[in-house]
């Protein structure tokens, strides 16, 4: 019945796509590089300050905080879940890390050095694992909607920071308030340190996404979540795990931004959620799950910096820039789905 | 069943089933099941849409517990909570749907919950290279011209089955249930795994094959079992049946066998 047809099986007809018609560079995150090229190079031709040290240094200062969300918000987004708590989170946790050193300084801890100030950043995102713990138990045991879950949370951390704090800044102090700021303010190489810590933890985390069996799990749940389960995969600890460190990179995010302020007053990071949001899917990242990555995440916040920054040089009102960042959501989006199109 | 064909194999049966049934609320799918598969037996599950195949395959599977009846599996009574259990006590499922993901790669899929580590210092990272290469072996095996690096979305319906097909073989089996393994591919792939079922059965790995297709049925099968409405209506070797009498027992036309 069965006659076996020799011979190895070949390809004969399926050619292997051009190089630049394959992977990273057919995909969103490769149109928008090129979009963020182009633009960058149209505000250093057209503006004075934008390549003067002083400017380039703050705007990567400024993008990095966004951007270091981003990433764990695309991991969030890669499972085909949101985090609407970012932005809370930072303030919560920023505002909770400078009482613990205020409160540490006051207490025999202020006699060991260091100790003060790495306790309460521990302090800090431990709250910050606590809360995407809460988040991940909600969403993927008891299967509340990513969106409602982690609104309700957005609520509650920003109503909690003004709880503790009266609506009063807090501003660090501390025997070693110094290595604090220098710690999340300062530079390294030449680079400020929020962005050599983006750097790494976007390095980090394209290891982690391609090379890992964790990462795998976290695109399969994008996927198709069922298949996931059927093959075994702990569908709840990889989700678990995604919330955690979206939450954590918000906290560890809120932490820099304390640093850079002087202060963590209580309204921080109020609304970031949506500029964090927007620079992943900006990046590539698919709300409906399954793309993404670290490099888009990165691409996408510094496209919004650069659009903020360029409006402010030119001297233009810059209430405009969300007009802009709205704007090219949608075309990012749109590029992507008449290229698909094409494919199909 | 004859009771030569029992005889003929003296092992304990790999699966038993005896008196499965399950409601989905008010849809009764199956009732009253008894089924006993001896090693290297392939059996036929057959039946019109919606007779209960699939349900009976997720029961064995581990995806959900029967409402009543026993599962016993290499002789003891199994109450399999996860589909995991059920893989790591030897059970390997095709199902219907295939149950990829369509944004990985086609050796991921395969893969899929068993990835191949390589440890670096303390970190245990993916063998893609070793990966890649066992995928394109069982493709190759399956005589499909899927590429194990090609996303699983860009892929044709039969790839695809390769892909669900090439996963089962990872593991040794005692028992793989095939939802539907054949209904997209072409006669040459038809070939292959009708081929891949009769080199199982050798090694002594039962199988059950579910499939609308009758030759497909009694060119490979022993048996065939017939449900209709959720019922057995017929448990036959196919070298005492035929292809008229499954389809009569299939539509109703006959009651039982
Ligand atoms: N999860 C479920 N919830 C409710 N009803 C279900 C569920 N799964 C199956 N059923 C019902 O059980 C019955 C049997 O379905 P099943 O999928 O087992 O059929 P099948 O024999 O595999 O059909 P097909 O040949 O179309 O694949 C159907 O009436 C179906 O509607
Ligand atoms: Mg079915």
């Amino acid at each position: 019945m069965s006659e076996n047809v020799a011979g190895p099986v070949s390809f004969g007809n399926v050619g292997e796509a051009r190089w630049y018609r394959r992977g990273a560079f057919a995909s969103q995150t490769a149109y928008v590089a090129v979009a963020f090229v182009l633009i960058t190079v149209l505000v250093a031709v057209f503006t004075h300050n934008f390549l003067s040290y002083g400017n380039l240094l703050n705007t990567s200062k400024n993008f990095s905080y966004i951007a270091i969300v981003a990433l764990g918000s695309t991991l969030v987004i890669i499972t085909g879940g949101i985090d609407l708590s970012v932005g809370s989170v930072m303030a919560l946790v920023a505002v909770l890390t400078v009482i613990l050193m205020k409160f540490f300084a006051t207490t025999f801890v202020a006699s060991i050095p260091y100790l003060g100030i790495t306790l309460a950043v521990l302090g800090g995102l431990l709250v910050s694992a606590l809360v995407g713990l809460v988040n991940g138990l909600l969403i993927s045991k008891i299967r509340l909607s990513p969106f409602v879950t982690t609104l309700g949370m957005l609520s509650i951390c920003r109503g909690a920071t003004y709880v503790i704090t009266q609506g009063r800044g807090q501003a660090p102090a501390g025997p070693q308030v110094d290595t604090f700021y220098s710690l999340t303010d300062g530079k390294l190489f030449g680079l400020p340190v929020p962005l050599v810590y983006l750097l790494v933890l976007a390095v980090v985390m394209g290891v982690a996404l391609r090379q890992t069996r964790w990462g795998r799990y976290v695109f399969v749940l994008g996927g198709n979540e069922r298949a996931a389960q059927l093959t075994g995969v702990a569908v709840s600890r990889v989700k678990i795990s995604v919330y955690i460190l979206c939450a954590m990179s918000a906290g560890f995010a809120g932490i820099l931004i304390a640093g850079w302020l002087g202060s963590a007053p209580a309204n921080l990071a109020t609304g970031y959620e949506l500029k964090i949001i927007a620079a992943s899917v900006i990046g590539g990242a698919d709300l409906a799950g399954g793309v993404g990555g670290p490099v888009g995440a990165v691409i996408g916040a510094a496209l919004i910096e650069v659009i903020r920054n360029g409006l402010a040089l030119f001297g233009a009102d810059t209430y405009w820039e969300q007009v802009f960042v709205g704007t090219i959501i949608i075309l990012a989006v749109l590029v992507d789905r008449l290229r698909t199109r094409e494919a199909e | 069943m004859s009771a030569s064909a029992l005889a003929s194999r003296d092992h304990t049966p790999v699966l038993q089933l005896s008196g499965i049934g399950k409601e989905f609320g008010a849809i009764r799918a199956l009732s009253g099941i008894d089924l006993t598969i001896n090693p290297g037996d392939v059996v036929g599950l057959m039946g019109d849409n919606g007779a209960g195949k699939s349900t009976l395959v997720k029961i064995i599977a581990g995806n959900f517990h029967p409402t009543h009846g026993t599962i016993r599996f290499d002789g003891a009574e199994h109450r399999f909570d996860r589909p995991l259990d059920a893989r790591a006590a030897g059970i390997e499922v095709v199902y219907q749907d295939l149950a990829l993901s369509n944004n990985v790669s086609a050796a991921a899929n395969v893969f899929l919950g068993r990835e191949i580590l390589r440890k670096v210092g303390p970190f245990r990272f993916l063998d893609h290279r070793a990966m890649n290469a066992r995928a394109l072996e069982l493709f190759n095996e399956l005589k499909s011209e899927t590429r194990p690096k090609d996303l699983v979305k860009q892929m044709s319906g039969g790839q695809r089955q390769a892909v669900a097909i090439a996963r089962t073989r990872l593991a040794n089996a005692k028992l793989i249930l095939m939802d539907e393994p054949t209904a997209a591919i072409s006669v040459r792939q038809v070939a292959e795994v009708l081929d891949l079922i009769r080199r199982l059965r050798d090694q002594g790995v039962a199988v059950i094959l579910i499939s609308h297709r009758m030759p497909d049925v009694f060119s490979v099968c022993d048996r065939v079992v017939v449900l209709r409405r959720g019922e057995k209506r017929a448990d036959k070797l196919v070298s005492q049946s035929s292809p008229e009498e499954v389809t009569a027992l299939i539509t109703g036309a006959k009651e039982f066998a």
